[in-house]
């Protein structure tokens, strides 16, 4: 379980997160959702230790984030932060390869290829995985950066708005695999999404922000309504249901 | 594929061994090694150093650039013109004003602090960039290296020293004779350590982010990186002087061919960098013989020819 309790922090005199409290419990999809310059990005930074805390505290499994190494950290949990570059000449699979970096540190293990040879083929990267990634689509790219997050086989994943640039398919697809993962896995992810109806139709929780605080927690089904679209994001937007699941209409 | 590069590359590097030990102002001939005591003098005092040298400094200066490449996490740029090399020079310059007397092991160590000053500095200004505009950072580095250059021309303009920066801006190996390169293998001993860790640099250049995510000591290995360039800037600038393009040239060159995993390909873009600087020794020593031409102006000409083909030349897509 990840326990943020108390969250501030500043940028260049701005309050980006404020007295921010939050218990992300074990297993699952947690969809972080809210407006531009929300916070999401900063809270999910400083969950994965890539920026050092101000004020307020964070635990991971009952560990305090300060207190944990380098190396334990990276076998607890993974980021992949938004902005992914192209100009990078690596093979799909050497790519795949360097989430085994916390292990083996570069000289793979047999198990390591073990992992890897899994991982290509849950992400359905195996027909690709010779090329270089600036040859790939943009789908492409996110599914092999996501497959080596998923191969640094962490409890956690943290996921920086992985659906940006990519078209309904590969976005639709993306989720799927994550969710269906995750479950077989017992794995927990936490994503940051920009469509409110991804995180209406994948995720298990979600959890809104809104000017640096948490405004609503919950099950999709509880929480996404016209009064908290409107709350939220200040906007007036319709709800239906399909299939159980809310949709909002845009 | 990078197999078969490593062989080509070791197997130039010991015809084109054998050629530049045979060629000179004074006739060598492999027989002559046999029957005259004279040439195995020659060989052993002039010839095998400066071949040994052109091969260190083209295989570290390689390496070392490929390492700037991913410290800066641009393709475009290289210690040399980005003001490394420059400031390596103010700091031979600087300690052959301050401390005349001292050996040449302080004076190396205070090159190679200020090419790791110089080096800091060019960091700490190409952060502020915009990184949507990755042209930005080689034009910096230029003008960056132009204003070092020019406070040690500067001063040594002011302390009547001129004479000992056109050694340092100019590369040649001309003046090699054994005793006076030594200090190469020591460059050629930081790009070996670079290769042992390989895969971490090969981690730094997925960036910080992603590096520190990986649980890899970003700081440590950005400071080992570091380390290894203004090593090698340092001791390349004071043996043979500055060699521009082969840290820019070799590790693009490779990187279209055979990709950016380092663990694989760091070897051959030393070996390349090894064959490119020494074939150009060749020619100069042969293009005017019984003369030479610079051999910083013949890769200069041979560089830019092959850097704008590696512009211009669409990569191909396996």
């Amino acid at each position: 379980m990840i326990r943020i309790r108390n969250l501030s922090h500043q940028i260049a005199g701005h309050d980006i997160l404020r007295n921010v409290d939050l218990d992300i419990s074990k297993g699952g999809l947690t969809a972080l959702v809210g407006p531009n310059g929300a916070g999401k990005s900063t809270l999910l930074s400083l969950v994965a230790r890539l920026a050092a805390t101000q004020s307020g505290g964070i635990e991971i499994n009952g560990l305090d984030l300060k207190k944990i190494s380098h190396g334990d950290l990276a076998q607890l949990l993974a980021i992949l932060p938004q902005v992914l570059t192209s100009t990078h000449r690596i093979s799909v699979q050497d790519l795949v390869g360097f989430g085994r970096y916390p292990y083996s540190h570069g000289r793979l293990t047999p198990k390591d290829r073990q992992v890897i040879e899994q991982v290509l083929a849950s992400f359905e990267l195996e027909g690709i995985r010779h090329r270089f990634l600036d040859t790939l689509s943009g789908g492409q790219r996110q599914r092999a950066y996501t497959a080596m997050a998923w191969a640094q086989d962490t409890e956690y994943l943290l996921l920086d708005e992985p659906l940006n640039n990519l078209d309904i398919a590969a976005s639709r697809s993306l989720m799927a695999r994550l969710k269906r993962l995750a479950e077989q896995e017992r794995r927990t992810i936490v994503i940051v999404l920009h469509d409110i109806n991804y995180a209406a139709g994948y995720a298990d929780h979600i959890v809104a922000m809104k000017a640096g605080e948490i405004v609503e927690a919950g099950a999709p089904e509880a929480i996404v309504t016209e009064a908290f679209l409107s709350r939220v994001f200040d906007t007036e937007a319709q709800v239906t249901h399909v299939a159980g699941r809310p949709l909002v209409v845009v | 594929m990078p197999r078969l590069w490593l062989l080509t590359c070791l197997g130039l590097i010991l015809g084109l061994s054998v050629v530049s030990v045979f060629v000179g102002v004074i006739e060598l001939s492999p027989l002559a090694l046999f029957l005259d005591p004279e040439a195995l003098h020659l060989l052993a005092v002039s010839r095998l150093p400066r071949t040994a040298a052109a091969v260190l400094t083209g295989c570290s200066m390689a390496v070392s650039g490929q390492i700037m490449q991913i410290l800066v996490r641009n393709k475009f740029v290289e210690p040399i013109s980005a003001g490394t090399g420059q400031a390596a020079a103010l700091g031979i310059l600087l300690s052959v004003l301050l401390f005349p007397a001292a050996g040449l092991a302080i004076k190396m160590s205070l090159a190679a602090t200020t090419a790791l000053l110089g080096t800091l500095g060019f960091l700490a200004l190409v952060q502020r960039l915009p990184p949507t505009e990755p042209l930005l950072v080689p034009l910096v580095g230029l003008v960056y290296g132009g204003i070092l250059g020019a406070v040690m021309v500067f001063i040594a303009y002011q302390a009547d020293l001129l004479q000992y920066v056109d050694v340092w801006m100019l590369g040649e190996f001309s003046g090699v004779m054994r005793g006076r390169y030594e200090l190469l293998w020591i460059a050629g001993i930081a790009a070996f350590v670079s290769y042992l860790i390989a895969d971490q640099f090969a981690v730094l250049g997925l960036g910080r982010d992603m590096s520190l995510s990986l649980g890899l000591n970003h700081r440590q290995v950005m400071a080992l990186g570091l380390l290894c360039v203004s090593v090698v800037s340092a001791l390349t600038v004071v043996t043979v002087g500055m060699l521009p393009f082969i840290g820019l040239v070799v590790p693009n060159l490779i990187s279209r061919r055979l990709g950016d995993n380092l663990r694989v390909t760091l070897p051959v873009t030393a070996l390349l960098g090894g064959v490119f600087v020494l074939a150009c020794d060749i020619l100069a020593r042969v293009i005017r013989h019984p003369y030479e031409v610079p051999v910083g102006t013949v890769f200069g000409v041979l560089g830019t020819l092959a850097f704008l083909w590696l512009v211009y030349a669409r990569p191909r897509h396996a």
